[in-house]
């Protein structure tokens, strides 16, 4: 009886096991655009926006995840299944007189300097849960800030394959070059999410960095 | 401040160590530097203990063996890695009510306070 009950519990786990879909993280800085990117992915392949954005640094506080995302290549043969994991951009400092200066009242500044501290713990904490992850740095900013080289040591010590994404190429100030230079050893696609420039090439090169 | 300082210390009381200090508005020049794992908890230990006084850090790692890609010098940093460990490189930690930012490149690095909005930089 017990033979039996083995056997199927062994069945089922490997059913769901082999159903697991991966996880693929969006890290990076305040205002990268890792919510503007989300939104992008979830308007291309569900029709839906998954994210608030703004202007203000520490819009998204709290991880939020998209279960079931399906893309498909270029050709059309290849399909990837991920759910994607929109997290709170890390920082070293958070000041609550920011948010005021950014127009915000004393008290709502106060507020959300408080949830975006949580944010960034909640962040670092789930880089464990990750399967894959898509940096989103903007391209417009100086690159080697150490939050950005803290994000991606990190990845490489716990082996967790790494894409870059270089947003907001439609800016002039833009340099694509300076982030390749930054971190040679991984793949940087130049995109502007906001305008879905280049987005078939990051998804490109997610089936790449997932194959 | 050096690196026989934390030597021999755990990861909590390393990041606990260097926090404290930075908590006292003072600016750690660390010989050597954390490692990865390290970096990122001190920045989670940041972010629990900001509060109306303290507004979190500013945080500069030089690795000398990164910056060095080819050559006799690449070799020469490797075999120093392998006798002195994190001692190579050295780690900048300021309060971020002193130090408004940390500019790096991999030639220099630039450290801009509040006060005086002076730079001061420091060629590798």
């Amino acid at each position: 009886m017990s033979f039996f009950q083995n056997f199927v519990n062994k069945f089922f786990k490997n059913l769901f096991k082999n159903k697991k879909q991966i996880k693929l993280g969006l890290y990076g800085p305040p205002n990268s655009g890792k919510s503007t990117l989300a939104n992008k992915v979830c308007q291309d392949w569900l029709g839906e926006d998954m994210s608030t954005v703004s202007n203000i640094p520490h819009e998204t506080r709290e991880i939020i995840i998209k279960e079931q995302i399906s893309i498909k290549s270029k050709d059309g043969r290849k399909e990837l299944a991920f759910n994607l994991v929109d997290t709170p951009g890390i920082a070293t400092r958070i000041d609550y007189e920011d948010f005021v200066k950014a127009g915000m009242k004393a008290k709502e500044a106060k507020k959300r300097a408080k949830e975006a501290t949580k944010g960034v713990v909640d962040a670092i904490k789930w880089l464990d849960e990750m399967d894959a992850v898509t940096i989103v740095l903007d391209a417009t900013k100086d690159p080697y800030s150490q939050v950005n080289i803290t994000i991606v040591g990190n990845l490489a010590a716990r082996d967790i394959p790494v894409l870059i994404a270089a947003n907001k190429v439609d800016l002039k100030k833009a340099d694509i070059k300076r982030i390749q230079d930054a971190f040679p050893q991984y793949s940087v696609v130049g995109i502007s999410a906001k305008y879905g420039k280049n987005i078939q090439d990051f998804y490109d090169a997610l089936f790449k960095m997932v194959k | 401040m050096p690196y026989s300082e934390i030597e021999g210390l755990s990861s909590v009381g390393r990041i606990r160590k260097l926090l404290n200090v930075a908590k006292e508005n003072k600016i750690v020049l660390l010989q050597g530097r954390l490692k990865k794992e390290e970096e990122t908890e001190l920045i989670k230990a940041t972010m629990e203990e900001i509060n109306k006084d303290f507004k979190g850090i500013e945080l500069a790692v030089i690795d000398a063996s990164a910056a060095e890609t080819a050559g006799i010098r690449k070799f020469r940093n490797a075999v120093y890695g392998m006798l002195l460990g994190d001692r190579q490189g050295m780690t900048i930690i300021g309060p971020a009510s002193i130090v408004k930012e940390i500019k790096k490149d991999p030639h220099k690095i630039e450290l801009l306070t509040k006060e005086s909005k002076a730079k001061k930089s420091k060629k590798r």
